[in-house]
């Protein structure tokens, strides 16, 4: 493995032990070893508290793993700290569920990264917001707190919060969890155009990695595929591939809900 | 392995270390050694002892984990002064009106009460003696060494400072203190530091009003009582027993009482994981310490007294 492998890929993990996010001490995921090059648009499956959250959180260099290492845009996350928040902020994140401040309503919720970032007052950086908002249709919610939004529309404003400092890296937990059917479709074109590059967010190709425990919704020809079972994590590759791969696990994600449960 | 643990970094090595603590590793880790909430939840235990040893081993780290969260607080305040301050000037605004000024009309009352109180008690004990012309050097000791500070920290413990734990406590169970990491912000600057300093300024001014309050309200009473004591004398009386040391002294201990009432709250708030269904439990827990730190600090400041 040479230095440029590192350099060029967006998120290198090596050997790496992911641990949950309330228990550090636990491994949830062991020796993990994936690269992500600039552009691929990643979708990892997996069952419930098999480890997505804390994958991705590794990913982003909000945790560290236990064991091996995690470089993202050629950065140790190890060694993330004040200096690296210029890597940091390449990287964009959204939460299952949004995790949007309930303090703050949803334009004060996309306004504060801006803000925080690059020292705006909240009129300078109203502009800004009202461009975003309207782009993710949010015009009409930009007074709302969190808590009084239905959970279609805080999801969007929890993208639209990931993407207001335009990042390069977007890592989805579940986004389509809980959305409703125009949500999905609206979210999955929307994904689709940010991966071939968005002219709003400089037109260039956004890399993208997204958790699902439901896999039919993410088929594509072009998307990359990983599953996590059993605190294992194994490459599938394009969509043919995983359903050449046979693997038990995604034969379990892609049961036909119906008629099999119950 | 190429990059194992051996080359991270140790929590205190040099300029890191607030940033480690608040960000990296995130606040659950950090907190890992003086995370009490694994203790509180183990099974209850069937001998004296171990529950004494426990109980014993809980306070340590407590006073640990609050002393590691106060330095690091006053390591962010000093570090990050200025750093956006477009976003944490307007948030240190509402924090002083919500600790301060929201709190001035209960204080009017508070004051005229405890002007009356103590004058109340005090003109009859020294009219039996028939010394009221100690009168103002009983309210200097009475209300402004003692009483107004305690008692401002005190109302402001509990009407604010159990709103932060709520908030915070709140804000953390439900994940936003990741979503802040996320988006490259610091939450002891954004949300602690605010906090603190809005405390610190509020607590100190309530008190000026409430000791100007409690005075003028103790004249007023001992007119109505018919004190031989004309404005002049009460107000030379009190300035006489005022000294140097109490203004500097009472600066500090206001601005001491704040720093750790905002501190113990938004450590219980914030500092440990929490669950939902822990914050109301936290809140009575962090109000418990927030007295017992505001007495502990009072008894020091009596100790300074003595001493100088």
């Amino acid at each position: 493995m040479s230095e440029t492998t590192f350099t060029t890929a967006v998120i290198e993990m090596r050997d790496a032990s992911i641990t949950a996010l309330h228990d550090t001490s636990t491994v949830v995921v062991a020796g993990v070893n994936w690269t992500v090059q600039p552009g691929e648009f990643w979708v990892v499956a997996g069952q419930q508290r098999s480890g997505k959250t804390g994958l991705l959180l590794h990913a982003a260099g909000l945790m560290t793993p236990a064991q091996g290492s995690c470089r993202v845009f050629g950065c140790e996350t190890a060694n993330f700290g004040e200096a690296q928040i210029a890597e940091r902020l390449r990287v964009g994140f959204v939460f299952a569920y949004g995790k949007l401040f309930n303090q703050l309503n949803v334009a004060e919720n996309v306004a504060l990264p801006l803000r925080y970032q690059n020292n705006l007052t909240a009129d300078e950086s109203a502009r800004a917001v009202e461009l975003i908002l309207e782009l993710f249709e949010l015009t009409p919610y930009a007074g709302i707190t969190p808590a009084n939004l239905a959970a279609n529309w805080r999801q969007r404003a929890a993208l639209a919060r990931a993407l207001v400092l335009k990042p390069e890296l977007l890592l989805l937990d579940n986004p389509l969890s809980g959305l409703g059917a125009r949500h999905r479709q609206w979210l999955l074109k929307f994904l689709e155009q940010l991966s071939a590059g968005h002219e709003f967010f400089g037109g260039r190709p956004m890399t993208l990695v997204a958790t699902t425990d439901d896999l039919h919704a993410w088929r594509h020809p072009k998307r990359k595929f990983a599953v996590l079972d059993a605190q294992v994590f194994s490459v599938l590759g394009t969509w043919d591939e995983l359903e050449a791969a046979r693997h038990p696990a995604v034969t379990e994600l892609l049961a036909e809900p119906l008629e099999t449960t119950i | 392995m190429l990059f194992g643990g051996t080359e991270r970094k140790n929590f205190f090595d040099g300029k890191r270390v607030c940033y480690c603590y608040a960000m990296r590793g995130n606040l659950a880790k950090a907190f890992e050694l003086t995370n009490t909430q694994v203790f509180r939840r183990a099974a209850v235990s069937k001998s004296y002892t171990d529950l004494l040893g426990r109980k014993l081993f809980l306070a340590l780290l407590t006073v640990q984990g609050l002393g590691a969260f106060a330095l690091i607080t006053l390591a962010v305040i000093l570090k990050k002064f200025g750093v956006a301050r477009s976003v944490i000037q307007p948030r240190v605004r509402q924090e002083i009106s919500r600790s301060g000024v929201a709190l001035l009309p209960m204080f009017i009352f508070v004051a005229l009460a405890l002007g009356f109180v103590v004058v109340g008690q005090t003109v009859s004990a020294l009219a039996r003696v028939g010394q009221t012309a100690y009168l103002g050097s009983t309210m200097v000791i009475v209300i402004v060494r003692e009483l107004g500070p305690l008692l401002t920290a005190m109302l402001v413990l509990a009407r604010v400072g159990t709103a932060n734990v709520i908030e915070l406590g709140t804000a953390r169970a439900l994940g936003e203190v990741e979503a802040l990491e996320a988006l490259g912000i610091d939450p002891v600057h954004y949300l602690i530091v605010p906090r603190v300093i809005g405390m610190a300024l509020g607590i100190f001014s309530l008190t000026i009003y409430l000791i100007i309050g409690a005075l003028a309200s103790g004249y007023l009473f001992a007119f109505l009582q018919d004190v031989p004591l004309t404005p002049g004398d009460y107000y030379k009386q009190i300035a006489e027993a005022l000294t140097w040391l109490d203004f500097a002294l009472l600066a500090l201990k206001t601005m001491a009482f704040g720093f750790f009432i905002a501190s113990v709250t938004c450590y219980h708030g914030l500092a440990q994981p929490l669950r939902l269904e822990d914050v109301s439990r936290v809140a009575v827990r962090a109000v418990t310490q927030g007295v017992i730190v505001c007495v502990l600090i009072d008894a020091v400041f009596i100790v300074l007294y003595l001493v100088t």
